[in-house]
């Protein structure tokens, strides 16, 4: 089991099929939102009470969601990193984090968008927003953490100090997901419960709701999309000396000029590339 | 005409709700495109030094 994930999980093959995924991701989240879009903003009727400023949600709340998601992505990576000692795990890790702080960005800012008309306020200490801004901290103090701890000099490669101080970090800042997830429900704050429960049937008409679940899925299909390209850039900065990425580079010097595009270079990666994880 | 101007006065609340669509676009947008701008000047420069790496050997 190990030595399958182990070889699953090398280098070469993580990179060849992030390369294959890339394109798929990208055009698949670029139809979903563009859908997305035009059913949130055109279609859908507005609210009886928030009228159309509601239609901040088909951005707000996607960005929440993978605000979170991302951050369990990179502390299950992170743990996985500090278990099974997988590299890849730590570049997964480290991919992830600039996209989770900018999906956690977008969804501080289009709250403050939302609030200043319907709570007359852009911010308050609210339980949900101190615990998304507290989220916020952890991808900058994780990615802080990497670039002060990383070897002197050689910023593609970190340093196993800042792999392993970061990655404890994204663990022991997991404990934040419940609280921001839960504290609408412990708490008595301004921010509204959640609009989608997975028992409950949901407070959103289907006019309005199909539009949210397009646009959630459009957005998790842009983290992969953006995952997969980051973690490419990630792994060849990594073993950038290694002999999958020499044999890599001399093929991608013989494939016709222009073919440059991610899934192309892919193809050609060796089949037996050297165990690098 | 009107139909457009309607639309985009969003109920009177156009500040918020296009503010809001744009900051999204810019963060996540910018995001996207300077992962791909990396990935593309990783692989030139990393490239061309094994390629240089291989050739002297």
């Amino acid at each position: 089991m190990f030595t399958w994930i182990h070889r699953f999980g090398s280098a070469p093959n993580v990179y060849r099929l992030s390369g294959v995924l890339a394109p798929w991701f990208g055009v698949s989240a670029a139809l979903c939102i563009i859908i997305g879009l035009y059913l949130g903003l055109v279609v859908a009727p507005p609210d009886y009470e928030q009228g159309e400023s509601y239609r901040i949600i088909y951005i707000h709340v996607p960005a929440a969601w993978m605000s979170m998601f991302a951050y369990v992505v990179m502390a299950v990576s992170s743990a996985i990193f500090l278990i099974w000692r997988l590299k890849v795990a730590d570049a997964v890790a480290a991919a992830v984090a600039p996209i989770g702080a900018a999906f956690t960005a977008v969804a501080l800012i289009t709250g403050s968008f939302w609030g200043k008309p319907m709570w007359g306020t852009w911010w308050v200490w609210d339980a949900r927003l101190t615990s998304e801004l507290l989220l916020l901290f952890l991808y900058l103090g994780y990615m802080a953490l990497r670039g002060a701890l990383a070897a002197p000099g050689e910023s593609s490669a970190p340093s196993t100090t800042a792999a392993r101080g970061a990655a404890i970090l994204a663990v022991v800042g997991v404990i934040n997901i419940p609280i921001i997830h839960f504290s609408v429900e412990w708490w008595n704050t301004l921010h509204q419960p959640s609009t989608i429960t997975r028992f409950d049937k949901p407070a959103m008409h289907i006019s309005m709701l199909r539009p949210l679940l397009l646009m959630a899925l459009g957005a998790q299909l842009l983290f992969f999309h953006n995952l997969t390209v980051r973690l490419r850039t990630g792994l060849l900065q990594r073993e950038s000396r290694a002999r999958w990425v020499r044999e890599l580079a001399i093929a991608q010097s013989n494939t016709p000029p222009g073919d440059n595009t991610p899934g192309a270079s892919s193809t050609v990666v060796p089949e037996k590339p050297e165990p690098s994880a | 005409m009107n139909a457009l101007t309607e639309f985009l006065a969003m109920g009177g609340y156009a500040f918020y709700v296009w503010a809001s669509y744009a900051a999204a676009f810019v963060l996540i947008g910018g995001i996207v495109l300077w992962s791909r701008y990396e990935l593309n000047a990783a692989r030139q420069r990393i490239f061309v030094r094994a390629r240089r790496t291989e050739r002297s050997r």
